[in-house]
């Protein structure tokens, strides 16, 4: 059984996950010379929405409604697996990848289901992106997370994480830089962030995740948004816990160190989103599958 | 045994009594129902006390075919076997007499001739009931046969019950067409299978499989021949790539219950007889695992890639069955490297993910088609552009087939991702080890298996979205009522088993321990030791699920309570700010399928037709899309073409004079004894 004392990670990610939605958006902002909204808006954006009444589509079915809650459900639980750098997840075992997998996709699904069940073509058609889009990116998750095992000898992700100090990148220090990259790129890509889709845009005809939820509305979209800023924690905490190396042994230590990880990560995809445009939809699986390769290449340095 | 025998007669039995009773329709069905459910029934008690007290039952008896023996045996292996032919067979026989019950009403309404095709289909329908158990009957005996004599006359029994319910509406032209090309798919594989027991025979000196065995031991230069003859052989009835071209046209035009027992049961026969030889062969080479890895990794993406660009949903399915036969050799295939390496247990974990995936996919892919033929009894039509909004019209069967759908794509917390947690972590295992080829081999596993989940989930996505979301694309799926009682029930007891294998995954890992430990050669005890290894994290993995169902049923509650006081109603969609949409505006399952069958056109070669509009006030446009199976248009067509043009010419000695074949048997008898006298 893990420790009670454990279940304080998740419960950070749950109470600070919108923080960083807050983060990137003012980063935004400041780059665009614009004040932009409070740090907060994100929680006030998810609680107006859960206070508000809903309107359902004509054609919509109970599904609907479960593919919200089960997309965060399936986020909640994965962020019982997730360790914050060198801090233990409440729960750890070899494996605990695959079923980090399996939840996000279970999550996308009934997201996916849900968007069908309007009957609507935009929503549809945001459908058939996600789905072709997280297809290509699931093997390239997979690609990373087995090169961090190979290198770690182990595949749990507690211990995985605990083994990357500075003298693992010393030793590894390409393999680690590649599996950055990858991890870099699917948290753009799973996050639906430029350049891969554009969250602020107003085009229908250009977006992914957006045009998914377009008809969610009410408590249904707060559960959604609130699941969007787990999501950005949870891919997050994969890429941080690989680029900060800080492993003192002191949880106070290293989850400062983390956090201020995860503000920077924060700011640096701000800064992305400022300086790029979105990819045309054609590029996107160039994209993923360049990000495969590097892990592909990182693990055949580490074969021999 | 006793139960085993009970089981065959009751099934032959059933379908004696359906001939003999076919002017009573009602009489026939009941007959053949009862016998079916209960046969199997006794099969398969029959089986679990063989896989629970794990010995060996077996019956020898005196058969007058020259140089074979009637041996049957039921050993651990062959009761794993069973369980998915005798478990899918109750409930296809609890769901087929209802999925009969109209069809003499639907054949008359399509048909002028009211009586006639009345009688027609009910004939129809019996011959279907009749072949169904023989079908039963013989997929029984060729797991239980332990001689290659008897297997080689089941197994063509199989195949040739299995044709007759192909061909089951057989009125239909692309029906023939498909029960033909199924015809010729099984005789060629029969054809490789001849020549193995014939091969098996010779240095044998005995039909028997024990002797088989023994025989093999001193014939070690045989060995990967006869691996490449099983493989071939076994891998055209489990429908390995290129091989598969007459699964998708067999399987999805018989009768949905029998398509069920076909692909959930029939299929793993091939299976099974692939493991059987395995077993037979010792320790295996290196190259033999390479080999399985690589057919399966081949199978399985090409499997997932033409089931998305299909638009029939029972053709979808079908080509499913391909894609998961892929992940079975994936597992099985890491077992027999980790046999070969001498890496035990990435042996035991290869292999029971690869018996756990037989197990789960006969469940889901029964499941699967069982809904398919429910949407079939509700709307007469499976092509997905015609279907749409079912959920809501047919709520249980809806319910059911998206359990199904999730476990198939092997989502948490279903039976399916259990099986395919095990082959990720034998993957994992395997990227640990030192050996560089080894940890390439996992690699090339865990970006398979993702690859194929992430398409798999794109495809059943579409396949679910466009059936039973949105809103009717046709008049007959708006006015869909859901199905007898039955029919769903039989769907529900296999719904039920996804989620309870699924949530009791710890224990159906080690329930393994028998038959992983009957291939890997070791004693029961380490086998269970390192299944026990597995089982832990199973366990855990199993309480963050409960986490998982407890916070949705959380959220759940708190959505309902805030919409209590908050206002809920129902509204258009956004439709970009025009009013008038139509249920013809919604996306297509092409349209879904579209950006990934055009990736991955070279490999899947979707021929599309594309009219575009034109001029300032375009008319008429059109957009036509078609699954072209390169494997059956590059492949097979020209081979057999070819093969047409040399043997046409061997028309100069058919004479059709009785007289002349006459000589031809004496001539070629004069020319054997000759050759064996000098």
């Amino acid at each position: 059984m893990p420790a009670p004392g454990s279940f304080a990670l998740p419960l950070c990610a749950l109470i600070l996950a919108p923080l960083l939605l807050g983060i990137v958006n003012r980063t935004k902002a400041v780059i665009a010379g614009r004040r932009g909204p409070p740090l907060l808006q994100p929680y006030w954006d998810i609680a107006k929405s859960l206070r508000r009444g809903a309107v359902y589509g004509e054609a919509t079915t109970w599904l609907f409604r479960l593919g919200p809650v089960v997309g965060l459900a399936a986020l909640v639980a994965a962020l019982l697996v997730m360790p914050f750098g060198g801090l233990g997840a409440p729960v750890s075992f070899s494996g605990d990848m695959i079923v980090l997998v399996g939840l996000l996709a279970l999550g996308r699904f009934a997201t996916v289901l849900a968007a069908l069940d309007t009957g609507s073509s935009f929503e549809g058609m945001g459908a058939a992106r996600e789905m072709h889009f997280s297809a290509l990116a699931e093997p390239a998750l997979l690609l990373a997370l087995a090169t961090l095992a190979r290198v770690t000898g182990s595949f749990a992700l507690t211990p995985v994480y605990q083994s990357i100090t500075i003298g693992a990148w010393a030793d590894a220090l390409p393999t680690f830089a590649l599996v950055a990259v990858t991890l870099l790129i699917i948290a753009l890509v799973e996050n639906t962030r430029i350049p891969v889709d554009d969250p602020t845009t107003h085009l229908e005809l250009t977006m992914i995740h957006e045009v998914m939820v377009l008809d969610h509305s009410g408590p249904d979209f707060g559960l959604i948004q609130y699941a969007t800023a787990l999501k950005l924690w949870i891919f997050g905490a994969l890429l941080v816990g690989l680029m900060v190396p800080v492993r003192s042994g002191s949880a106070w230590f290293d989850g400062t160190a983390m956090l201020v990880g995860m503000v920077l990560l924060a700011g640096v995809i701000g800064m992305i989103e400022s300086a790029m445009a979105r990819y045309r939809l054609v590029y996107v699986p160039q994209f993923i599958v360049a990000a495969a390769t590097l892990s592909a290449v990182a693990f055949i340095i580490r074969l021999v | 045994m006793f139960e085993f025998i009970v089981s065959i007669s009751l099934l032959a039995l059933g379908g004696m009594l359906a001939i003999v009773l076919f002017p009573r329709a009602g009489m026939c069905q009941l007959a053949g129902q009862i016998c079916a459910v209960s046969g199997s029934a006794f099969g398969l008690v029959g089986a679990l006390h063989v896989l629970v007290t794990g010995d060996a039952v077996s019956l020898s008896g005196v058969w007058q075919m020259p140089g074979g023996s009637f041996h049957l045996e039921i050993d651990v292996l062959s009761a794993f076997f069973l369980l998915p032919i005798f478990g899918l067979s109750i409930v296809t026989g609890l769901y087929g007499r209802s999925y009969f019950a109209g069809h003499g009403g639907v054949a008359s309404a399509a048909s002028w001739f009211h009586l006639n095709m009345l009688t027609a289909s009910m004939a129809l329908v019996i011959a279907a009931h009749d072949g169904l158990l023989f079908l039963l009957a013989s997929m029984a005996l060729v797991i239980a046969a332990h001689d290659g004599l008897l297997f080689l006359l089941a197994w063509e029994t199989m195949a040739l019950s299995s044709f007759f319910l192909v061909i089951f509406d057989d009125r239909k032209a692309a029906v023939r067409h498909a029960a033909w090309t199924y015809l010729v798919a099984a005789h060629l594989g029969t054809a490789f299978l001849l020549v193995l027991f014939v091969l098996l025979g010779s240095i044998a000196a005995s039909s028997d499989f024990a002797a088989y065995g023994a025989a093999l031991k001193d014939h070690q230069a045989l060995r990967s021949s006869v691996f490449l003859l099983a493989l071939m052989g076994f891998g055209v009835k489990a429908g390995i790539v290129p091989a598969h071209v007459w699964l998708p046209e067999a399987h999805p035009v018989a009768p949905s219950h029998a398509s069920a027992l076909m692909s959930g049961a029939m299929i793993k026969v091939g299976i099974y007889g692939l493991v059987r030889i395995l077993t037979l062969l010792g320790t295996p080479e290196t190259w033999w695992g390479w080999l399985l890895i690589g057919v399966g990794a081949l199978s399985g993406v090409l499997g997932v890639l033409f089931a998305l660009a299909q638009h029939d949903l029972k053709r979808l399915l079908a080509y499913h069955s391909v894609e998961n036969i892929g992940i079975i050799l994936l597992g099985i295939g890491i077992g027999v490297l980790g046999l070969a390496r001498g890496m035990p247990l990435l042996a035991v974990i290869g292999f029971a993910s690869g018996f756990l995936h037989v197990l789960n996919h006969s469940i889901f892919k029964g499941l699967l088609f069982l809904g398919a033929g429910a949407v079939q009894r509700a709307v007469h039509s499976l092509e997905l552009e015609e279907l749409g909004g079912l959920l809501k019209r047919m709520p249980w069967t809806g319910t059911f087939f998206l359990i199904g759908a999730a476990a198939i794509v092997g989502l948490p917390p279903l039976n399916g991702f259990v099986s395919e947690f095990l082959l990720l972590y034998a993957g994992f295992l395997a990227v640990l080890q030192p050996a560089a080829a080894v940890a390439v081999a996992g690699l090339i596993v865990l970006v398979i298996l993702g690859l194929i989940g992430g398409l798999a989930a794109a495809c059943f996505a579409k396949a679910f979205g466009i059936v039973f979301l949105g809103s009717p694309r046709s008049a007959e799926a708006s006015e869909a009522r859901e199905v007898a009682r039955p029919m769903r029930a039989s769907m529900a007891v296999l719904a039920l088993l996804c989620i309870a294998i699924g949530l009791g995954a710890p224990l159906a890992v080690a329930s393994l321990a028998g038959v992983v430990a009957q291939m890997t050669g070791a004693t029961v005890g380490t086998t269970s030791a390192e299944l026990a290894i597995v089982a832990r994290p199973l366990a855990l993995a199993v309480s963050v699920f409960a986490v998982l169902i407890a916070v949705a049923a959380l959220a759940w509650a708190l959505r309902a309570r805030r919409l209590a006081v908050a206002s809920a109603r129902r509204g258009p969609v956004w439709g970009c700010g025009y009013l008038f949409p139509s249920p013809k505006m919604q996306y297509t399952a092409s349209s879904f399928a579209q950006p990934l069958t055009t990736q991955f056109h070279l490999l899947i070669r979707n021929r599309e037709t594309f009219v575009p509009p034109q001029g300032y006030f375009p008319t008429a446009s059109s957009y036509a899309s078609d699954s072209g199976d390169p494997a059956l248009h590059l492949l097979f067509v020209p081979t057999f073409r070819w093969f047409d043009r040399v043997v046409t010419r061997l028309n100069v000695i058919q004479h059709g004079h009785i007289h002349v074949y006459i000589l031809y048997v004496a001539a070629t008898l004069i020319a054997l004894l000759i050759w064996e006298s000098f």
